[in-house]
């Protein structure tokens, strides 16, 4: 039983190292650095040895001085008898067999005989492997979005595996791929069109759907539950099936290419959700309030101005930069009802950028990171109030 | 008393609603019900402008004669295929001008030219010319004549409006166009990104809901593809996937792994061998799915995280104290008390995977493979301008969606009975 388990666990710690070795030649390469291969074999022979020894030195040595002597032992060997590579490479190499040892240190031959522990281990494991793997693979395609843009043609063709940011050059020609969107590609007029109709349309969707969202929260009318229910299922409805529709009746009226029939579509497909998510809030506030106010004589429009609305301002920032991110990245609509450049939305203008095959990636790359950098700004620093949207709305996407 | 006061809110309660319930119904509603009619249409894109009778003001002046002034009206019918009945041209002159040639069709009153040109056929041209005089012999202001613009009007079917109807269209989506293709195209993508979403979902609830170093960054890092713009992630992603120069073979080039690139977003199908067995796996399709999946788990994600969190601690204390395995602890506790969570999900996401454009549109085109029946009403509508035929496939995705969600309702009914 105890050598099972020490197989088991030396070769699941085994394993989570070389991913971690993988992972970070893998970022190395990137760098610019020359490797050829994983040498999976030697790292599998150097993690069974470490996690064996770790087990068998076990309290006999403090298990700082043995994270140091271990990963020294390992960046040695594989450093600079293995493999030349550079200082900072190596440093890194140290770090995560540092780390590594660190998470092994919590092991021992005593818990290694408690019930489960093969299951625990593996937990543990694959937890520890889960956030590091899903954290590369979010972050990895964002990475690269980034550093392509600030490359040149010539850098991207010479060597596609070199994403290092040279940070010597000057300034101008390590921007020149935003200089070039901006100035050639007319990206600051996009800017402007897609903030207005962002913008826009979440100050037109609170106007509508305050008063309807009171009303179905607070009020007795005939219809009520009709219409709470239709509200979802229009939501379920797909965007796809109203494009021919709205196509030709847009064509018909004029409304393609404008400003006002953008406004009036993203007002329409967000409103179902911002009357769902403010009525449930509108429902929680005390009804006393109310009632006093009601007393006083104020009219609903009073009621609605003076007591609703200054009470859920958190429901109604979580609607509003909710439908402020559904209209900026929305892509459908703009594509259909916009074909000239001149009203063009920035997802639509990336787009078209990206349907000419000579475009260069690099400027792609720069629009993109216009396009994503307000909304995952606006993300990380609303993310409370954006989680409860989220939630709530989540039958969107 | 009573009644009024019940009146009174009733009717602000209809005041509060209308605005966004008629909103709503037109531009939700409404295009459902024209979808059906326009289905059952043989219409095309170019049929959808409404002909227009058009004229340019052309304003020439005579020489030698300053007091005389020549008109020239470009008339034209706008429309290439359409005739327009019963044109009518109104057009204002200043208070001094007389008119010199008066044509039969017109006439010139308290200074306002009005003609009826009758019946335009469709690419009608005309050139059709007046001369004035002024009756005081001064000379003519050209600028003040050419910015008074002439009205026109007509008469015109709006070929969307007429009654029409054939068959034609749902023949073609049914039985022409390798409908079942498109079906299992669409199914596959469905159901595997939706399964996909939900178990990578579940895996990094469970993860997040572990106590770490780290852990609210994580979180909002999970969340990350779901909040991105669809059109920057899928060009980052057409770049990191490129046969040519993409990362992803760069890397897989360089560490020997494969021996010549893969065209992950160009190749229908790849043949794999498994213990002997052979057999093809769509490729394009695979990796579209791939895309849905990294950028919706963390919807699931968000979901079941916010569900593991309200699961009471007491059952996980209790398993302990009888000596439960991880493992079981997961299938027995955990598993049981997200399935409600997951069976929404499902649906949602069922849903909204089956009307799935962009995605596809921004990788693909609906290439090599992966065409959908929401790519297919863009191809139909737009590439092919087959307004009719567009439609018609929408009709058939609207109906399938009906379906789904009859079968799941009474699935998760009986569900809810036995319980």
């Amino acid at each position: 039983m105890r050598t099972k388990n020490t197989i088991i666990f030396s070769l699941i710690s085994t394993f989570f190292l070389i991913f971690l070795i993988s992972i970070w030649k893998i970022l190395a390469t990137l760098q610019g650095l020359s490797i050829t291969s994983f040498n999976i074999e030697i790292l599998f022979i150097f993690g069974f040895l470490i996690s064996l020894g770790h087990l068998g030195i076990g309290d006999k040595i403090k298990s700082f001085y043995k994270s140091i002597i271990f990963s020294s032992i390992f960046v040695f060997c594989d450093g600079y008898l293995i493999q030349k590579l550079p200082i900072w490479y190596n440093v890194g190499v140290f770090l995560i067999l540092y780390f590594f040892t660190y998470k092994i240190s919590k092991y021992n031959f005593i818990s290694l005989k408690e019930e489960h522990s093969k299951q625990v281990i593996l937990f543990d494991f694959l937890t520890l492997f889960g956030i590091l793997f899903f954290s590369f693979v979010i972050l990895f395609p964002f990475y690269m979005m980034l550093v392509t843009s600030f490359k040149t043609q010539i850098a991207l063709l010479v060597n596609p595996l070199d994403f290092s940011i040279n940070f010597g050059q000057d300034v101008k020609d390590l921007f020149k791929s935003y200089f070039v969107i901006f100035k050639s590609y007319k990206f600051g007029k996009y800017i402007i069109t897609s903030t207005i109709v962002s913008v826009g349309t979440v100050i037109i969707t609170l106007i509508f759907a305050i008063p309807a969202a009171y009303a179905v929260a607070r009020l007795n009318f005939f219809g009520k539950t009709f219409l709470s229910t239709s509200i979802l299922i229009i939501y379920m409805f797909p965007a796809i099936v109203l494009v021919i529709p709205l196509y030709t009746i847009f064509s018909q009226l004029g409304l393609r290419n404008s400003i006002e029939g953008l406004l009036i579509v993203y007002t329409a497909t967000t409103l179902p959700v911002a009357i769902y998510m403010l009525q449930g809030y509108f429902k929680s506030i005390p009804k006393e309030l109310e009632e006093a106010a009601i007393l006083d004589k104020l009219s609903w429009f009073g009621i609605i101005t003076k007591i609703i609305i200054p009470l859920s301002i958190p429901a109604i920032s979580s609607v509003a930069l909710y439908v402020f991110m559904i209209a900026w990245n929305e892509f459908l609509f703009s594509l259909m009802f916009l074909d000239n450049p001149n009203s063009f939305t920035l997802s639509r203008a990336i787009q078209y950028l990206s349907g000419d095959a000579e475009t260069p990636r690099q400027y792609l790359m720069a629009g993109s990171v216009v396009v994503t950098l307000p909304v995952l700004f606006i993300f990380v620093y609303f993310e409370k109030y954006l989680v409860s949207g989220l939630t709530a709305g989540s039958v969107k996407g | 008393m009573n009644d009024t006061l019940a009146n009174t809110e009733k009717k602000t309660a209809y005041i509060l609603t209308l605005p966004a319930v008629l909103l709503v119904f037109s531009i939700i509603l409404f295009p459902i019900f024209a979808n059906i009619w326009i289905s059952f249409k043989e219409v095309e894109l170019k049929d959808i402008r409404i002909p227009e009778p058009r004229a340019k003001k052309i304003v020439k002046s005579i020489s030698d004669e300053p007091s005389k002034i020549k008109i020239l009206y470009k008339l034209r019918n706008s429309s290439l295929i359409q005739e327009i009945r019963d044109v009518s041209f109104q057009d204002n002159f200043p208070k001094n001008l007389e008119i010199e040639n008066l044509d039969p069709r017109c006439s010139y009153k308290k200074y306002n030219l009005k003609c009826e040109f009758g019946n335009w056929p469709p690419k009608y041209r005309e050139n059709f010319e007046v001369i004035f005089a002024t009756n005081d012999g001064s000379k003519i202001d050209k600028k003040n004549l050419k910015s008074i613009k002439p009205k026109l009007d007509g008469k015109s079917d709006n070929i969307l409006l007429n009654t029409n109807f054939t068959l034609k269209n749902f023949k073609k989506v049914l039985f022409e166009n390798e409908f079942i293709d498109l079906l299992l195209t669409t199914f596959y993508y469905t159901f595997f990104g939706t399964v996909g979403s939900i178990v990578f979902g579940i895996l990094t609830a469970q993860m997040v809901n572990q106590k770490f170093y780290g852990r609210t960054f994580m979180r909002s890092v999970l969340l990350f593809p779901y909040v991105a713009p669809v059109v920057a992630l899928a060009y980052t992603w057409e770049l990191l996937l490129d046969p040519n120069s993409g990362t992803l073979n760069s890397l897989l080039l360089n560490y020997q792994i494969i021996e010549t690139p893969i065209n992950l977003l160009g190749q229908k199908y790849i043949e794999i061998s498994i213990l002997g067995f052979d057999f093809k796996l769509r490729l394009a399709l695979t990796t579209v799915i791939m895309f849905e999946i990294w950028r919706y788990f963390p919807l699931a994600f968000l979901f079941i995280l916010a569900r593991l969190q309200a699961i009471p601690k007491e059952l996980y204390e209790a398993a302990d104290v009888d000596g439960a395995s991880p493992f079981q602890k997961f299938f027995n506790i955990t598993l049981p008390q997200i399935t409600a969570v997951i069976s929404i999900l499902f649906m949602i996401r069922f849903i909204w995977n089956f009307n799935k454009f962009e995605d596809v549109f921004l990788l693909t085109g609906g290439a090599s493979g992966t065409r959908t029946l929401p790519i297919n009403v863009y191809q139909q509508g737009f590439a092919i301008s087959d307004i009719g035929m567009g439609s018609a496939v929408s009709i058939v995705i609207v109906v399938l969606l009906l379906m789904f969600m009859f079968f799941y309702f009474k699935l998760l009914g009986k569900r809810v009975d036995e319980n």
